[in-house]
């Protein structure tokens, strides 16, 4: 039986998506069997991150009307023989779901797959409602902002009052350099008002834009960004390895620079 | 907010930012049933009312975090304003 995580966070931008993507490419990397679902019914993203948003015939939606099989509407990635995506639908909002359906849908994903990744909608509404319906655990993705450290507290007591208790922060976006000067909350200062778990610490990089641009996570080459190791640490600690975190201050290893110099990102 | 500067250089706005968001989520945490607050409301006039007079409209009752404590952290606050007319004659 498979474990299905929800990616949530309240406030939008902040890295649901993204860290979906990597998450569910790193599992796959791995060997397990994985199903991304894009709950964002209307304002669907996972798939051009994913860069398989050419192969769409089917979405969601059709799956839960009963107008397609569930394998039919599942993508397979062809990079990765274990990864699998059901996009959401783009024309249909958010109230043509109901929590009750989206929990069926898991628990047919589950007989197939070891992890369903469900990438959640911003917001609180019925949309959250869905996303985290049928879900065992949860990854809260925030910024190091007072308004996405704000809306976090907000989607952790929504999820304790849904009686959700597996939950984990990932602190997306860290600059080390604005840490370093006073300049922006560091993990610590997240934690110390949070007060969950850490799943991991992001910093902020280029590399996500370039990987998203070509619809390639990073994850899958962790050696030449500093997020895509960071995502590959994350995905390890959720297979639960012992991994430290990442030493933020570190700057730009000797090696990692002679390797940009000679390979082209 | 204003920014001390020693030497020409802005203080760290880190603090700045913790202290605001500790502040406001001791509202959030605490909001978060508006029934609660309306029932409150409600019964704080209900009993009021049976002293003196006063106008529904001048009266001001909300949850804040005025007060912080020694150690930074903010303690929520009920304040409630309500301007009074005159005193009821005891029965």
């Amino acid at each position: 039986m498979g474990e299905v995580i929800v990616m949530t966070s309240g406030k939008g931008g902040v890295g649901k998506t993204t860290s979906s993507a990597n998450i569910g490419t790193g599992l796959a990397i791995r060997g397990k069997r994985v199903a991304l679902v894009d709950a964002d019914i209307g304002l669907r993203n996972l798939d051009v991150v994913m860069g398989l948003e050419n192969r769409i015939v089917y979405d969601l939606i059709d799956v839960i009307e009963g107008s397609c099989r569930l394998r039919q509407a599942l993508i397979k990635d062809k990079r990765y023989p274990n990864l699998f995506l059901l996009p959401a639908a783009q024309t249909k909002d958010k109230s043509a779901v109901t929590p009750g359906q989206m929990q069926k849908l898991c628990e047919q994903l589950r007989e197939e797959f070891d992890y369903i990744i469900i990438d959640c909608p911003a917001g609180i509404e019925q949309g959250f409602r869905n996303a985290i319906a049928g879900a065992d655990r949860a990854v809260v993705v925030t910024t190091p902002e007072i308004s996405a450290v704000r809306d976090a507290d907000r989607i952790i007591g929504l999820l304790e009052a849904a009686e959700m208790n597996n939950l984990t922060l990932i602190l997306n976006r860290i600059r080390p350099d604005m840490v370093k000067r006073g300049d922006m909350m560091a993990l610590e200062d997240v934690t110390e008002i949070l007060a969950i778990s850490v799943a991991g610490v992001v910093p902020d990089d280029e590399n996500i834009v370039v990987s998203t641009n070509r619809g390639e996570p990073c994850v899958a080459d962790p050696s030449s960004s500093r997020a895509g190791q960071a995502f590959a640490n994350i995905v390890d600690r959720i297979l639960g390895k012992e991994v430290p975190f990442m030493d933020l201050n570190a700057g730009e290893g000797f090696m990692r620079k002679l390797r940009g110099l000679f390979v082209k990102r | 907010m204003e920014a001390i500067r020693v030497f020409g250089r802005k203080a760290p706005t880190k603090e700045v930012a913790k202290s605001r968001l500790k502040l406001v989520l001791v509202q959030d945490r605490l909001n978060c049933s508006n029934t609660m607050m309306e029932n409150l409301r409600r019964d704080i006039l209900e009993v009021i009312s049976r002293y003196m007079e006063f106008d529904v409209d001048d009266m001001d009752i909300q949850v804040t975090n005025a007060r912080v404590s020694a150690d930074g952290e903010g303690t929520p606050v009920l304040i409630a304003n309500i301007p009074v007319r005159g005193m009821r004659k005891v029965q």
